[in-house]
């Protein structure tokens, strides 16, 4: 169904010297993208949306609470994607891509804990409860250091890639039977106390302003990660000649 | 294929008795980390009997964490592992008989113990069969998730540490459901829905854990 061709033309950037500078020209693109909507999904939340009519101005912080918190999550499950490519296909790059990934990931994971407690304080009057939801992301935060300190303590390149992916692995089965346990559990210490359901009813600009923060969040990701992606790249390959050659070149002062 | 198993338990369970004393240090460990609670929280009959599930379960699951390095760590230093990943039979059979063996050395001596341990925490006595079934049901499944991760931090520095972030989250859902059955026996509603669960996170864990501890340990002998 596929003729050669057109399959070698995608499958070719699985090598990192084809992907090198696929990345390099891609990741300044994305940061721009990033960076644009950032500003304008910014300044949506900010000045545009209206003042919510029970939780007054505190509630903006959903536009970077919830972009991040959805990030967080999506992110894992794309690491775990990496990690089955892995290993199943056994390319390198596939690993680097789930290696790439993890900080970024918890890096949402903290930034939503942390909005979320100054979102807490001024509505609930705590900084932190024993919400499903809440404990659920801090356990994904562990899963994620989890996965960074086994790949960082381990030498070989080789065995922490492959270490990494089953690990990865055992955490996304593990993580809907963490979230479903922890909801049980809460609902069983007590009744919903505290509830994060939001207003039935958002005002159009207020969604239109998270969704364009989700987006910058995305551009943000993809940014990052192909910059990581590229370093871990040259530090892997740097015995073979054409990072030899990419580092003259640079030297130079031209482009990869 | 029994015989491998079963060739592989008996050695694990002949090493385990021959090494007694460090059965009888886990063992020590999880009576002191109980009997430690009491002077943290004060000897208030009523609080301690409110906390006793939790305090029992937090205590056996750390217990079971700090001797899972024991798992093959000694079979990665003498190189039997090598050989039995050598060996023509699958090594998630004499994986599983190793993590039984495990179980049956450390988890269920926590297991017998811990109704004793109850009583200094002034448990409610008829939740005493359900704090036992659901240790029961509960720690070999963190035997099976640890053994994985038992696998992977094999020989790294500071292992056990690492051993430790990584398995801890894992084992959430299983306290949930442990202590949350004594408790909810000793409220009076009943612990059913949470042995079931137990049980069936057990039959997962049995099922799926084994061939990912065996992936792991191909992977840390490479």
């Amino acid at each position: 169904m596929n003729s050669p061709e057109r399959s070698r033309s995608i499958f070719r950037f699985a090598a990192p010297h084809n992907f090198y500078p696929l990345a390099g020209r891609l990741a300044p693109c994305f940061a721009a993208a990033a960076l644009v909507l950032g500003v304008v999904g910014l300044w949506l939340g900010f000045f545009v949306a209206p003042t919510d009519a029970t939780q007054g101005e505190v509630y903006r912080v959903i536009f970077i609470h919830v972009p991040a918190a959805w990030m967080s999550m999506f992110v894992y499950l794309v690491m775990a994607f990496w990690s089955a490519v892995g290993l199943v296909m056994n390319t390198r790059l596939s690993f680097i891509m789930s290696q790439a990934l993890a900080p970024t990931g918890a890096m949402f994971c903290f930034i939503a804990l942390w909005t979320g407690a100054l979102w807490g304080k001024p509505t609930w009057g705590a900084y932190w409860v024993w919400d499903a939801r809440l404990t659920s992301q801090l356990l994904l935060l562990f899963l994620y250091f989890g996965f960074i300190a086994l790949t960082r303590a381990i030498e070989d390149p080789r065995r922490a890639d492959r270490a990494g992916a089953i690990i990865a692995l055992v955490g996304a089965v593990n993580v809907p039977i963490i979230y479903f346990s922890v909801q049980w559990w809460n609902t069983l210490h007590q009744g919903a106390s505290v509830s994060l359901n939001k207003a039935p009813s958002m005002a159009a600009t207020m969604l239109l302003g998270m969704l364009v923060m989700a987006i910058a969040a995305w551009m943000y990701t993809i940014a990052v990660v192909l910059w990581r992606a590229r370093s871990m790249i040259l530090e892997r390959e740097r015995h073979t000649e054409w990072v030899g050659a990419v580092l003259e070149r640079e030297a130079q002062g031209g482009r990869a | 294929m029994l015989s491998t198993f079963l060739a592989v338990l008996r050695r694990d369970l002949l090493l385990a008795w021959r090494g007694r004393a460090d059965v009888l240090v886990t063992l020590a460990f999880f009576v002191i980390v109980v009997c430690l609670f009491p002077f943290g929280v004060g000897a208030e009959p009523n609080q301690l009997r409110a906390i006793a599930p939790g305090v029992l379960w937090v205590a056996a699951l750390l217990a079971c964490l700090l001797s899972l390095h024991r798992l093959f760590a000694q079979d990665h230093a003498d190189g039997t592992l090598e050989q039995l990943l050598l060996s023509s039979e699958p090594a998630a059979l004499w994986v599983a008989a190793k993590v039984l063996a495990f179980w049956l050395s450390t988890g269920l001596p926590v297991v017998a113990v811990a109704p004793g341990l109850a009583l200094l925490l002034d448990l409610e006595q008829g939740a005493l069969p359900v704090l036992v079934l659901s240790l029961a049901l509960g720690t070999p499944i963190l035997g099976l998730l640890g053994a994985v991760g038992a696998a992977l931090t094999l020989g790294l520095r500071g292992g056990g540490m690492l051993l430790a972030l990584l398995v801890l989250p894992l084992f959430v859902p299983v306290l949930i459901f442990g202590a949350g059955a004594v408790e909810a026996e000793a409220s009076g509603t009943g612990a059913a829905a949470h042995l079931l669960l137990l049980g069936g996170g057990l039959a997962g864990a049995l099922a799926l854990a084994p061939w990912a501890c065996a992936a792991a340990l191909r992977i840390s002998t490479d």
